[in-house]
C-alpha cells in the first residue's frame, strides 16, 4: 500500500442527508471502493476527507412502478445479473455485469461507482445509453434528473458536481419488440478491462430498421451513442452493402486510442467487426 | 514398500492450508522497523545528488546510500558489475540509489515522493538492436556479457549439398514469474553477531555468498534462513541477493531488524524477468528432406548487468537444435546490455526461447516442404549412437519417438488436422491443433554440477526422526515431499518419520541452488547416497541387519546415538561415468540426461477479435521415473498455464526501459477461465543417476506450450507467426499483412 493513512479520514454515513452534508463540506464518496481502493494501494488517491455511503438503504435496491425500472446506485453487478425483470427486458445490463471482473468485483461493485468513476473503459455506461436512462443525482440542494445521453462530458467529465451523489438510475421499459445486443471484447475471460465494447438495440420491420440505438466503450473519452451510424442505418434495408457502409461510418462517431492495454488501429477494426456481428445476426 | 511413485500428502500442505505456516511477512521481530528502496526515475545518466524535500521529519528516518557500505559495493554472482547501490552512474530504471528505513511503513511511502535525485541524463539503449550496433557502449568495451560458438561439421559444406535451405526470425519477450508472494526479507546486521537473513527465497548460499563482500565478513559470521516461500520460478534464485543486501545495510545503519517487503508494483518492475530473445534460423535438408545443415543464431536481451545472463545463454544455446539430428551445425549465441533492469532465472532459463524458435521453424520448413508437421519431424529425430546439437552422443535408448507417437494418439492430431481444414472454410471462428516436440536437460550444464560438488545429510536424532539437510527450498514444487519419499524408500521407514530440515546456512550443508530441476534429479541422488551412507554406519557395527523393518531400524538409530553418539551420513556429487564436457568447443555432454516431450495445443482463432482461446492441451512426456504423480501432474499443469500465458497473453509493455504495466489488471496472465482442460501423459525410464530414478519435469511445461500453440494458430489461419506474445493486436497486423 503506498498511500500514508493518516493523510486520510473516512467516516461512514449514518443518512443520506448526513452523506450529503459531509460531501458539502468537501468529503468525497465511497461506495464499494473497487474503484478507489486500487488508486488507494497505487498511492494516487488524492489524500483528504471521505464518506462511506455503502450503508444508505436510501440508495439501495431495484425497484418497479409500473413501466419504470429504478436502480438505485448502490446496486451491485450480483444484484443486476440475478434481476429476472432485468434479464428479460434490459438483457444487456445483465449480460454485461456478468463479464465485470469476477465474482468478488461483482458483488462489492457498484452502478454508481462505475458511472461516478466516468472511465472510458466502464462498462455499464454504454448499456445506459442504449437503453436512454435517466439518471437522479440528489445533494443538500434537492434532486434533479437529467438524460444518460448528457451526463458525461469528456475524459473523467461529467455532470456530477462535487458534493452531489448519483442516488439512481432509471430506465422506460418500451423495447420489448427489439433485438438486443452486448460484446465486450477484453485482454482474457474474466478481470479484463474492455479493449472495446459494443451496446445496441434494433427494430426491424421486413429487414428495414425501424429504430436502431448503438453505443460503444473504450473508444472515445467517454461512452458514445453513435449518432451517425444510427441515422444511417434508420429506415435502411440489412444488406451486405449497407452493413459495409455502416461500417465505414462508424469511424464518425468513435475515436480509439494507443495505450498500453491495445492499440486504436485494433479497437476500430474489432469495433467495426462487432457491429458487423451484431447487424448480421440479426439480418 | 515404496514410497517413490506415490502420491503422498504434500509435507506442509496441512500447515499451509491451515494458514500456520509463516511467511516472510508473518514475522515480526521485537523492534523491528520497515526498509524501503528508491529507485531511479529515468534509465541512463549520473547521480549528481540527492534532495530530500520537506513533508517528513527527516531526522527520524534511516538513510543508506553507497557511501555507508562497510564493504565492497558489488552483487557478487558471476561479474562484479552490479552495485547494491548506484554511486554514480545509473544503468537503468528503477536502478536502486536510496534506501530509507523507519517504524512506520506508511510514512516511508510518503517519504519515498518527497525524494528528489538530481541526474544528469545519458542516452540510452533500449533493444538488442542498438546494442548490437553499439548505438552506445553501456556494459565494458562492446556491450556483450557474453557469447558461445559451436561448430559441428562442415556448415557450409552441409548447405552446398542441401536441397532445399529455410531461412527465419523468430522473437519472444519478457515474461514476468508472478509468484503469489511478492520478494521479501528481514535482516539483522551488526559487528559483533554478523549478519542474519530470514527471506522468500530460492538459494540460500548465492545469498550468503553475495553477502559476504558487501560487509567483509568471512562466511561464518553470514547467515541466511529460508522463510516459506510463495512460489519463485527462477525470480527468487539471484534477485533476493539484493534485497537481502538492502535490509541488511539498513539493520547495519539504524542498528534495529529491518524488514523489507515489495508490493507487486516494485516487484514486477525491479525485479528480473525472462530474457528477451531473436532468433535467425538457417536449415537445410536433402531430398529425402532430412536435417543436413542447422545454422543459428541466438541473442538475448540481458538488460543492464551481466546477472545470470551467461548461463541462460549457455542453456538457451545447448537446446537450440532441439531434438533432432544434423551433422553439421554451427551456433553462435550472445547476450547483450540493455538500459532495463537485468533479466533473470525463469523456469526454463533459456531454453524456451531457444526451442520456440527451432520448433517454429521445423513448422515453417515442413510446410514449406508440403509434409506433415509430424511426419516430418518424425523423420529428423535424434536416435541412439546419434550426435545433438551440441555435440552429446545420445548413448542409451530414448523415447522421444514413442512419446510423439502417444501424443498424436491421444491427441487425435492427425485426424483433427484434416477435419479442422474442412470445417474452418465457412466458419468466422477457425480451429487449429499444433505440436511441439522438445528435449530439456536437467541440472548444471557441463561441468557446473562438478563445479558445484554439492552435499547433503541426513541425520538420526535422538527422538527418534531422521532429518534431511539440504540447502534445497521448497518453493511450491514439492521438496519436502519428494526428499521424504525418497529417503523413507531407502531406509524402510515412513515419509513421516523424515524431517526435511529449514534451509539454514547455519545448519545445512551447500547442496546448490534449487533451480533446473536439479533439487529432485541432482539432490534427490545424493540424499539417498546419504541416508545409505547413515544405514551403512549401522550395518558396520552389525546394529542393523540388511534385511530390517521400520521398527528395527528406528531402534538401531536411537541404540546407535546412545552409544556412539551422533549418527549422521554424508554425500557428495560425483559426475555420473562417461559425462565429458569439452569447455573449450562448448560441446560433448552437456547434460548427464533428457527429459524427451512432445505437446499439442487445440486452438479456436476469432477473426473478428483476433482472439485465441486453448480448447485443449496435451503434454505428453518422458521424464524418467516420477516420483509423486500428483505433484508431477501439478507441475506440468500449472507450467502449461504459465506457457499459455508466455504464448498469448503476457506482454511487458516497454516504455524508455521501464515496464509501464507493472500491475496485474494490465500485465495478462490467464486465469482458470482461459486455461483449457491440459491432459498430462508420462512414460517412465528411471535414470540410474537421478534421485529416486528421475529427471527433471519442472521446466518442459515453459518449453512446449509456445511453439504448439503458435504451431496450431499457423494451422488455423494459414499465415505464419514468429512472435511471442501473440496478443490480438499483433495477430491482427500480421493477419492483414499477409497470407500464405
Ligand atoms: C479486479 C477488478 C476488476 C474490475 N473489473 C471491471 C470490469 O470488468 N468492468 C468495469 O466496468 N469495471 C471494473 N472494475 C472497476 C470497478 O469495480 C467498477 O467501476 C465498480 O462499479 C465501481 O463501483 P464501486 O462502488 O466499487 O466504486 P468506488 O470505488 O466506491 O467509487 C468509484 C468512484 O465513484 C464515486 N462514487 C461512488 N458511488 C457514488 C455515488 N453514488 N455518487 C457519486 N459518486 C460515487 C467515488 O467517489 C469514486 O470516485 C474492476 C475493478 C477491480 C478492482
Amino acid at each position: 500500500m503506498r498511500a500514508y493513512l493518516p493523510d486520510y479520514q473516512c467516516s461512514s454515513a449514518k443518512s443520506l442527508s448526513e452523506a450529503l452534508r459531509l460531501l458539502e463540506k468537501g468529503a468525497r464518496p465511497i461506495a464499494g471502493g473497487t474503484d478507489i481502493m486500487v488508486l488507494f494501494d497505487a498511492g494516487l488517491l488524492a489524500p483528504g476527507d471521505y464518506v462511506d455511503i455503502l450503508g444508505l438503504s436510501e440508495l439501495k435496491g431495484i425497484t418497479q412502478k409500473k413501466n419504470t425500472l429504478t436502480l438505485g446506485a448502490l446496486t451491485t453487478y450480483s444484484e443486476v445479473r440475478q434481476h429476472r425483470f432485468l434479464q428479460t427486458n434490459f438483457p444487456i445490463l445483465c449480460d454485461g455485469a456478468k463479464e465485470v471482473g469476477a465474482v468478488a468485483i461483482q458483488n462489492r461493485g457498484t452502478l454508481g461507482g462505475n458511472i461516478a468513476n466516468a472511465s472510458p473503459a466502464a462498462d455499464f455506461p454504454p448499456a445506459l445509453l442504449v437503453y436512454e436512462a435517466k439518471i437522479h443525482l440528489v445533494s443538500t440542494r434537492g434532486m434533479r434528473t437529467i438524460d444518460y445521453t448528457k451526463f458525461h462530458h469528456g475524459y473523467k467529465e461529467s455532470e456530477l458536481k462535487k458534493d452531489e451523489l448519483i442516488h439512481s438510475v432509471s430506465l422506460e421499459n418500451q423495447l420489448s419488440k427489439h433485438h438486443h445486443f452486448w460484446r465486450k471484447i477484453g485482454s482474457r475471460k474474466a478481470q479484463a478491462i474492455s479493449k472495446t465494447m459494443m451496446a445496441g438495440v434494433l427494430k426491424i420491420h421486413k429487414n428495414v430498421v425501424e429504430e436502431v440505438r448503438i453505443s460503444f466503450g473504450s473508444v472515445a473519452p467517454t461512452a458514445v451513442r453513435c449518432t451517425e451510424v444510427e441515422k444511417f442505418l434508420t429506415g435502411c434495408a440489412l444488406n451486405k452493402n449497407t452493413i459495409r457502409e455502416a461500417k465505414q461510418i462508424l469511424l464518425k462517431d468513435i475515436h480509439p486510442i494507443d495505450d498500453i492495454r491495445s492499440t486504436g488501429k485494433y479497437r476500430l477494426v474489432v469495433s467495426q467487426n462487432v457491429l458487423e456481428e451484431f447487424l448480421c445476426g440479426i439480418g | 514398500m515404496a514410497w517413490v511413485g506415490k502420491s503422498t500428502l504434500r509435507k506442509e500442505g496441512e500447515k499451509k492450508l491451515r494458514g500456520d505456516a509463516k511467511y516472510i511477512d508473518d514475522i515480526t521481530l521485537p523492534n523491528m522497523i520497515y526498509g524501503v528502496t528508491v529507485r531511479s526515475p529515468i534509465a541512463r545518466g549520473v547521480l549528481k545528488g540527492i534532495e530530500y524535500l520537506p513533508g517528513v521529519n527527516w531526522s527520524e528516518i534511516v538513510k543508506v546510500t553507497a557511501e555507508d557500505i562497510p564493504g565492497q559495493n558489488y552483487i557478487a554472482l558471476i561479474e562484479k558489475d552490479q552495485p547494491y547501490l548506484v554511486e554514480k552512474n545509473i544503468n537503468h530504471p528503477e536502478e536502486p540509489i536510496l534506501l530509507l528505513a523507519h517504524p512506520n511503513k506508511h510514512l516511508l511511502e510518503k517519504a519515498k515522493t518527497l525524494v528528489k535525485f538530481n541526474i544528469d541524463p545519458l542516452p540510452a539503449i533500449f533493444t538488442m538492436k542498438e546494442s548490437f550496433a553499439k548505438k552506445e557502449i553501456i556494459w565494458k568495451d562492446d556491450n556483450t556479457f557474453k557469447s558461445y560458438a559451436i561448430d559441428r561439421g562442415d556448415v557450409q559444406a552441409g548447405f552446398k549439398n542441401a536441397k532445399f535451405v529455410f531461412e527465419g526470425t523468430y522473437e519472444t519477450g519478457a515474461q514476468e514469474q508472478l509468484y503469489i508472494e511478492t520478494n521479501g526479507v528481514i535482516a539483522i546486521a551488526n559487528e559483533t553477531a554478523g549478519v542474519t537473513v530470514w527471506g522468500s527465497l530460492q538459494c540460500p548460499y548465492y545469498v550468503h555468498k553475495a553477502l559476504m563482500p558487501l560487509f567483509n565478513f568471512p562466511p561464518e559470521k553470514i547467515r541466511v534462513v529460508q522463510a516459506e516461500t510463495g512460489g519463485g520460478f527462477g525470480g527468487k534464485e539471484e534477485y533476493p541477493s539484493v534485497i537481502s543486501g538492502h535490509a541488511a545495510l539498513l539493520s547495519w545503519k539504524s542498528k534495529l531488524p529491518v524488514k523489507m517487503i515489495y508490493d507487486r508494483m516494485e516487484d514486477m518492475s525491479a525485479t528480473t524477468k525472462r530474457h528477451p530473445s531473436i532468433t535467425k534460423i538457417k536449415a537445410g535438408f536433402d531430398n529425402h528432406k532430412k536435417l543436413i545443415a542447422l545454422d543459428i543464431d541466438f541473442t538475448i536481451d540481458g538488460g543492464a548487468y551481466a546477472t545470470l545472463s551467461a548461463v541462460v545463454l549457455s542453456r538457451g544455446t545447448l537446446h537450440a537444435a532441439g531434438p533432432y539430428y544434423s551433422p553439421n551445425v554451427k551456433i553462435r549465441s550472445r547476450a547483450l546490455a540493455t538500459n532495463t533492469p537485468p533479466h533473470g532465472a525463469f523456469r526454463g532459463f533459456g531454453a524456451p526461447q531457444s526451442l520456440f524458435a527451432l520448433e517454429k521453424h521445423m513448422e515453417f520448413c515442413a510446410r514449406k516442404l508440403n509434409s506433415n508437421p509430424a511426419i516430418f519431424r518424425k523423420n529428423n529425430l535424434v536416435k541412439k549412437g546419434q550426435l545433438l546439437g551440441c555435440g552429446q552422443w545420445v548413448k542409451e535408448e530414448i523415447e522421444i519417438a514413442s512419446v510423439l507417437e502417444k501424443a498424436l494418439t491421444v491427441s487425435g492430431f492427425q485426424e483433427k488436422r484434416k477435419r479442422f481444414l474442412a470445417t474452418n472454410k465457412n466458419s468466422v471462428v477457425k480451429k487449429g491443433i499444433g505440436l511441439a516436440v522438445f528435449m530439456h536437460g536437467a541440472g548444471f550444464t557441463g561441468s557446473g554440477e562438478t563445479f558445484l560438488s554439492s552435499i547433503a545429510s541426513v541425520k538420526a536424532t535422538a527422538e527418534g526422526k531422521i532429518e534431511v539437510l539440504t540447502s534445497n527450498t521448497e518453493i511450491g514444487q514439492g521438496t519436502n515431499t519428494i526428499f521424504a519419499q525418497m529417503t523413507a524408500d531407502i531406509l524402510k521407514i515412513d515419509p513421516s518419520d523424515v524431517e526435511v530440515v529449514q534451509p539454514d546456512t547455519a545448519h545445512v550443508p551447500n547442496s546448490g541452488p534449487t533451480v533446473a530441476s536439479r533439487t529432485c534429479m541432482i539432490v534427490g541422488k545424493l540424499v539417498e547416497q546419504a541416508a545409505l551412507d547413515l544405514k551403512e554406519k549401522l550395518f558396520s557395527i552389525q546394529l542393523l541387519n540388511k534385511k530390517h523393518t521400520r521398527k528395527e531400524f528406528l531402534g538401531a538409530c536411537k541404540k546407535y546415538i546412545k552409544d556412539v553418539g551422533e549418527l549422521k551420513g554424508t554425500s557428495q556429487y560425483k559426475a555420473p561415468p562417461n559425462v565429458i564436457w569439452d569447455e573449450q568447443r562448448y560441446q560433448g555432454d552437456a547434460y548427464g540426461t533428457y527429459a524427451w516431450a512432445t505437446y499439442v495445443a487445440e486452438v479456436s482463432v476469432d477473426t473478428r477479435s483476433y482472439t485465441t482461446t486453448v480448447d485443449k492441451f496435451w503434454a505428453v512426456q518422458e521424464v524418467g521415473k516420477v516420483i509423486n504423480p500428483t505433484l508431477a501432474k501439478g507441475q506440468i499443469i500449472g507450467g502449461v498455464a504459465q506457457g499459455i500465458g508466455y504464448a498469448l497473453y503476457e506482454e511487458v509493455v516497454w516504455k524508455n526501459g521501464k515496464m509501464a504495466n507493472a500491475r496485474m489488471s494490465n500485465y495478462i496472465m490467464p486465469t482458470t477461465l482461459d486455461v483449457p482442460d491440459i491432459e498430462v501423459h508420462f512414460t517412465e525410464m528411471p535414470y540410474a543417476y537421478g534421485g529416486g530414478g528421475s529427471k527433471g519435469i519442472g521446466e518442459l511445461p515453459l518449453d512446449g506450450p509456445a511453439p504448439a500453440i503458435l504451431n496450431a494458430m499457423e494451422q488455423a489461419l494459414g499465415i505464419e507467426l514468429t512472435q511471442i506474445p501473440m496478443t490480438p493486436e499483433r495477430l491482427m497486423a500480421k493477419m492483414n499483412e499477409n497470407s500464405l
